[in-house]
């Protein structure tokens, strides 16, 4: 296996690890509240749907897609585009296209920007409740970690290329 | 100074009658429509850049206003309804003790986007008077706005979590105000002026100067 193969072999398996965390931070309880024996647990969905009820369906579609939609758009984006190439076949049709998306989405997609807000979420309740954490939170976390460390890794020019040598 | 010289000595691809795609890096002829790799449309520069940068930051400016005026946040505990603001959500947090959460709130929602105007809008004035001052300080601004604004969304996240957690009926209940929807419409509007500016004209003014 070549660098570039192995490289690509990285970054194609750190997607997938994300793309399973993702699946758990949405399916899971996020975080449960408890007040003098009453309990609100809530789940990443439903902190997309708190916009739901009063101001307005588009920021609650704009809220999943940054934390949820697009992330997970961009990470099956980068698996069809790159998948072949780690097993050294043809790329698949449109693998251009889909990386070139998955590249495009890159500033929309905020899930750490979103545990930031959650961290600053805990701190203003933590005096008004008790938070117990979620397993979804830490899936969250994780994918958090996974992500940053795959486009680290990305070289998006190395990707291009080796997009163009497997056409060759 | 150094960096003038530098580029003076420089031949652009625009000179030398190519273009390279924004997205991949490939590099075509200047007449070519499409780039051949990923079939992302090839301009050589953008000629509507600036109107869609002025467009976009405008749009932001106005929804950041209601954005600060508006509550952020309607809690009701126990009867007793309150409002706060983003900037009383970030006094909140002092009184709290939390100072440096306090901090990255105040960066995120206040610095940032009010820095991002000013940034957007000194770049474009300096692209439009071709400006050959400071040309490469001017891209490494334009890169630190585009990396730093999606970070302004923490304040819109921190009210979607509380509002989908803190609801326990009569005990308390927190929902998302107006300024949520117009914050959030702010940080994307200044996103997108952000992407729509063309980085290339910076460069252009020392051309046209010689």
């Amino acid at each position: 296996m070549s660098a570039r193969s192995s490289a690509l072999a990285r970054v194609l398996s750190l997607a997938l690890t994300a793309v399973v965390l993702m699946v758990a931070a949405i399916s899971f309880p996020f975080l449960d509240l408890d007040v003098q024996g009453r309990h609100n647990a809530t789940s990443v969905i439903g902190a997309v749907l708190a916009f739901h009820n009063s101001w307005g369906l588009p920021l609650a579609i704009a809220v999943a897609g940054f934390i949820v939609i697009l992330p997970l758009a961009r990470l099956v984006a980068l698996i069809y585009a790159i998948g072949p190439l780690v097993r050294g076949v043809q790329p698949r049709r449109f693998a251009r296209e889909a990386f070139a998306l998955a590249e495009r989405l890159r500033p929309w997609s905020m899930a750490e920007i979103f545990m930031v807000g959650v961290t600053v979420a805990l701190i203003k309740v933590a005096g008004l409740a008790t938070v117990t954490i979620g397993p979804a939170f830490w899936a969250f976390a994780a994918l958090v970690v996974i992500t940053v460390l795959k486009d680290q890794l990305i070289c998006r020019y190395s990707i291009w290329e080796a997009l163009d040598s497997a056409k060759a | 100074m150094g960096s003038t010289r530098l580029s003076e000595s420089l031949t652009t691809a625009r000179e030398a009658g190519l273009v390279a795609c924004r997205r991949c890096g490939q590099v075509d002829v200047i007449t070519a429509a499409q780039c051949q790799r990923c079939g992302s449309p090839l301009q050589s520069r953008d000629d509507s850049s600036l109107q869609r940068v002025w467009a976009w930051l405008i749009a932001g400016m106005i929804v950041y206003i209601p954005a600060n005026l508006y509550p952020m946040l309607l809690t009701r505990t126990l009867g007793h309804t309150s409002e706060s603001t983003i900037v009383g959500g970030v006094i909140e947090l002092i009184e709290l003790g939390s100072y440096s959460v306090a901090l990255i709130v105040f960066v995120a929602s206040v610095v940032i986007p009010i820095g991002k105007f000013v940034a957007i809008i000194y770049l474009a004035v300096s692209v439009q008077r071709r400006s050959v001052l400071n040309m490469h300080q001017r891209h490494r601004l334009y890169e630190v706005i585009e990396f730093i604004g999606r970070w302004s969304m923490i304040d819109v996240f921190v009210v979607a979590i509380l509002s989908a957690l803190v609801q326990l009926d009569t005990i308390a209940t927190i929902n998302p105000g107006i300024a949520a929807v117009s914050f959030a419409l702010s940080v994307i509007f200044t996103m997108l002026a952000a992407q729509s500016f063309d980085p290339r004209l910076i460069w252009d003014a020392s051309r046209k100067a010689r």
